[in-house]
């Protein structure tokens, strides 16, 4: 059936398509498991995304992209954590901040870029496994990034609940106070834990810019920072439902682009919002297990933290 | 560093601690002026004082989490600068604190990793910690998440891994105060068993009938500066406080009960549920509060008395109205406002953030409840000179030492901002008065004005509530005896008819009520 043969490459479509979130909530769930919460997820993607295509246009790597783009990921949550950590500012308000000035600071990089075509990514293709049917486009067939972004999904895990960094970091998370009493820097370790957030971020941006669909344009993100920030609070902290989290959205992203193709006479702007609708639903519904977030949510997210208080 | 420790038996050893000259200042306050203090290797130490008297600053500066302004700190007869809380441990301080620095969605072996340098792979660590609950009599489960455990239990993890770093001297800040009796004997043997092994305990506490019974020596701190020392097991109980003092102590009587009157607040089968998983749920609790009557309910923390006051408050509100019934009128789903307009006014454990707005004066604090009763509201505007005016009345009737009625409420030491509380509740002249924890971390002085203030009410004929977890405040306040344990409550019994053993075994969940297994013979009736 025609039907059947559609599915391979929703499949794999809907790997690529989860991945950017992938990135982008696996950073802010460590950020927020060190219990600050920021809100610039999709300014520090945008940049992400521009200085990372910029450096691939500029030199042909795609490697030194990926790189630029996580260290201006990084160097954008660095502001955001010098003004919330050391300088006390509001961090809902800052996040929101780092937003605008996320989307201002990568339209004026991104200036000269756009409409520059860039290739993609090589896909990988092993004999034999990436010609199965149904799956094999899906699981064998997509490029490094894709990989990558799935391997960090049981790292991240790995460093929160295996690690003893990992342990002070979740402790930072619950109680600062504590943490602080027993002697742990929870100003330093919250810094480190920002800077991965927006390391992550800016991989996710990078790589809708440089592979998902490889070309510049202003506000490319599309909110998907946001749904990264959703996703975290939808995964209660668990970078494993994380990722389901971003398959699902992914995967609600893809089918509404095959819908809109089968030609289906629904408008296009309604099948558009479907994504989001599914967020909201999925948020809505995770919302009413109160035990579970209470359970996982860091204690201390959001609060600001002062030694000498 | 760990080779100062040798100290030969023979010739005289330095002692384990020589503080000498410590000054700290906060901006406004001299915490601490000139603190002279020796530890000796093996003693336990009491370290004595008001609130506010600078304990906390010092043992903080012993345990590296705050640094002297000057003066020197000799361990072991080495002069010696504590950098850090790790630096202490590295020393061979330990610490456990007031207020436990533990981490309630975390593991047992997890919290205790935290707080040990070094700590090893998890499994490893996790056999340690039964070895040594074991050696000292410390029951705990390695595997178990915070919130579940009790408070005794949370104590024993703050103290197993002190224990498990082989400290030298060891600092106890407040540790019974959230203990049962039975708990607490408990813990004095495990202390004991300590000092005898060489480790110095310095221990602070409120309670002076224990320091009597534990410690050998004492040190006085008031205002700031070592006032005196003393063997506290050739003092008594009002000579200790009076030295903390430096004044006289006068302890409320209690005189005799007059009749009972008419049930100013009936509790009626009152069960709760609730979402939140750390939360204690309430099973079948009945009683009755008469007027002129001060009925107290013991029981150690966690065991539902945060939900007891929420579904009385009315912060909670009940599926059945008729569980809670105040002067007569069913009053489960009615709000804290409504309540508060039956006669019922209620004086929360947290003083901070729910019996008071931290950030905001205390004529602003004292608008908040007093509102409605005092004519302090004209038209929806604020009459501030009678805001004023109640505070300063406040201020001065239940003797709150502060800055005037402009001073925010968080500025206040904890026993002077509860006067200030249980003033703004008293001079609106309830019906009905509930009260969590009266004077937790209030010091004698205060603590007695709390006492007396409450009694006199009840005496004046209004019903008192005290949800309380020190027995020794419930046997002085109370007309009769309640005990809270895993969300039931036992009958209530006349004080003068029974012991505080009997109300600690009862506090450790020996009803000597028929066991009731599923409720079903209460709900019976």
């Amino acid at each position: 059936m025609n039907d059947l043969a559609l599915i391979g490459p929703i499949l794999a479509a809907m790997f690529a398509a989860a991945t950017p979130l992938l990135f982008a909530a696996l950073g802010e769930l460590v950020v927020e498991k060190s219990g600050v919460l920021n809100l610039g997820v999709e300014g520090m993607m945008l940049v992400g995304a521009v200085c990372g295509f910029a450096v691939a246009v500029q030199t042909g790597s795609a490697t030194t992209g990926f790189l630029v783009a996580a260290l201006a990921g990084a160097a954008t949550a660095s502001l955001f954590a010098v003004l919330t950590l050391f300088l006390l500012a509001n961090q809902v308000a800052t996040g929101l901040a780092l937003t605008l000035f996320g989307v201002g600071l990568s339209a004026l990089i991104g200036q000269g870029f756009v409409g520059i075509p860039l290739e993609g990514l090589p896909k990988l293709y092993i004999p034999g496994l990436t010609d199965l049917p149904v799956v094999g486009q899906a699981l064998f067939g997509q490029d490094v990034m894709v990989y990558l972004s799935v391997a960090a999904v049981p790292l991240v895990h790995l460093f929160l609940y295996r690690t003893r960094a990992g342990l002070v970091l979740r402790a930072v998370g619950e109680n600062h106070t504590a943490a602080h009493a027993l002697g742990y820097k929870v100003l330093r370790i919250r810094f480190l834990a920002v800077l991965f957030g927006g390391a992550m971020a800016g991989l996710g941006g990078a790589f809708l810019s440089m592979d998902y669909t490889p070309m510049w344009a202003e506000n490319m993100t599309s909110g998907r920072g946001w749904i990264a920030l959703a996703l975290v609070v939808f995964a209660t902290w668990k970078p494993a439902r994380a990722m389901l989290g971003a398959w699902l959205f992914g995967g609600v992203t893809i089918l509404q682009l095959h819908v809109q193709g089968l030609g289906i006479d629904v408008p296009s702007q309604l099948l558009s919002m479907l994504p989001y609708l599914a967020t909201v639903l999925v948020l809505v519904l995770i919302s009413r297990d109160v035990a579970r977030i209470r359970l996982n949510a860091p204690a201390c997210l959001g609060k600001l933290f002062h030694p000498d208080a | 560093m760990p080779s100062h420790a040798e100290t030969s038996p023979t010739d005289a050893p330095p002692p384990r601690l020589e503080l000498r000259g410590i000054t700290k200042r906060f901006p406004g306050c001299l915490a601490n002026d000139h603190v002279d203090l020796v530890l000796q290797p093996g003693e336990i130490h009491a370290l004595l004082g008001e609130n506010g008297a600078g304990k906390s600053t010092l043992v903080k500066m012993i345990y590296g989490v705050l640094h002297p302004d000057s003066g020197s700190m000799l361990w072991q007869g080495v002069e010696t600068v504590v950098p850090d809380p790790a630096g202490a441990r590295r020393l061979g301080i330990g610490m456990v604190f007031q207020h436990f620095s533990l981490f309630d969605t975390l593991t047992v072996t997890e919290n205790i990793a935290l707080g040990l340098d070094g700590a090893g792979p998890m499994d490893q660590l996790a056999d340690r910690i039964r070895t040594v609950s074991e050696r000292y009599g410390l029951a705990l489960d390695p595997g178990r998440h915070v919130f579940h455990l009790s408070v005794g239990e949370r104590q024993r993890v703050e103290i197993v891994r002190c224990l498990l770093q082989d400290p030298k001297l060891l600092i106890m800040d407040e540790p019974t105060s959230v203990l049962t009796p039975q708990e607490a004997a408990k813990l004095f043997e495990t202390l004991r068993v300590l000092a005898a092994e060489g480790c110095t305990i310095l221990y602070i506490s409120h309670k002076l009938e224990e320091i009597r019974a534990l410690c050998s020596r004492a040190t006085v701190l008031r205002a700031g500066k070592v006032v005196g020392a003393a063997d506290p097991r050739q003092e008594t109980a009002r000579s200790l406080a009076e030295m903390m003092m430096g004044a006289e102590l006068s302890i409320p009587e209690r005189p005799p009960q007059g009749a009972a009157g008419a049930a100013r607040l009936s509790v009626r089968h009152l069960s709760t549920t609730s979402d939140n998983p750390f939360a204690t749920n309430l099973k079948d609790v009945s009683f009755e509060v008469r007027a002129g009557e001060i009925l107290g309910i013991a029981g150690v923390a966690g065991n539902g008395q945060a939900e007891l006051m929420a579904a009385l408050s009315g912060e909670a509100l009940l599926a059945d109205a008729g569980s809670v019934v105040i002067e007569g009128v069913s009053a489960g789903q009615m709000g804290p406002r409504a309540r508060r307009g039956l006669g019922l006014a209620f004086v929360p454990e947290e003083r901070l953030g729910r019996g008071a707005v931290p950030e905001l004066s205390l004529s602003e604090n004292a608008l908040l409840s007093g509102y409605a009763r005092e004519p302090l509201v004209r038209g929806g505007m604020v009459h501030f000179a009678r805001a004023r005016a109640y505070a300063e009345t406040i201020i001065r009737g239940f003797n709150v030492v502060a800055h005037g009625h402009r001073a925010e409420a968080r500025s206040l030491s904890g026993g002077n901002l509860q006067k200030f509380i249980i003033g703004r509740e008293i001079l609106q002249k309830p019906k009905l008065l509930v009260v969590g924890q009266p004077t937790w971390g209030v010091d004698a002085g205060a603590a007695a004005a709390i006492h007396k203030a409450l009694i006199d009410l009840a005496r004046s004929g209004a019903a008192v509530l005290v949800i309380s977890q020190d027995l020794d405040e419930l046997f002085v306040l109370s007309d009769r005896i309640s005990v809270l344990f895993h969300g039931r409550l036992s009958d209530s019994r006349p004080t003068h008819e029974t012991t505080v053993e009997r109300i600690g075994l009862l506090m450790g969940g020996l009803f000597g009520t028929p066991p009731d297994e599923d409720g079903e013979i209460t709900r019976a009736v």
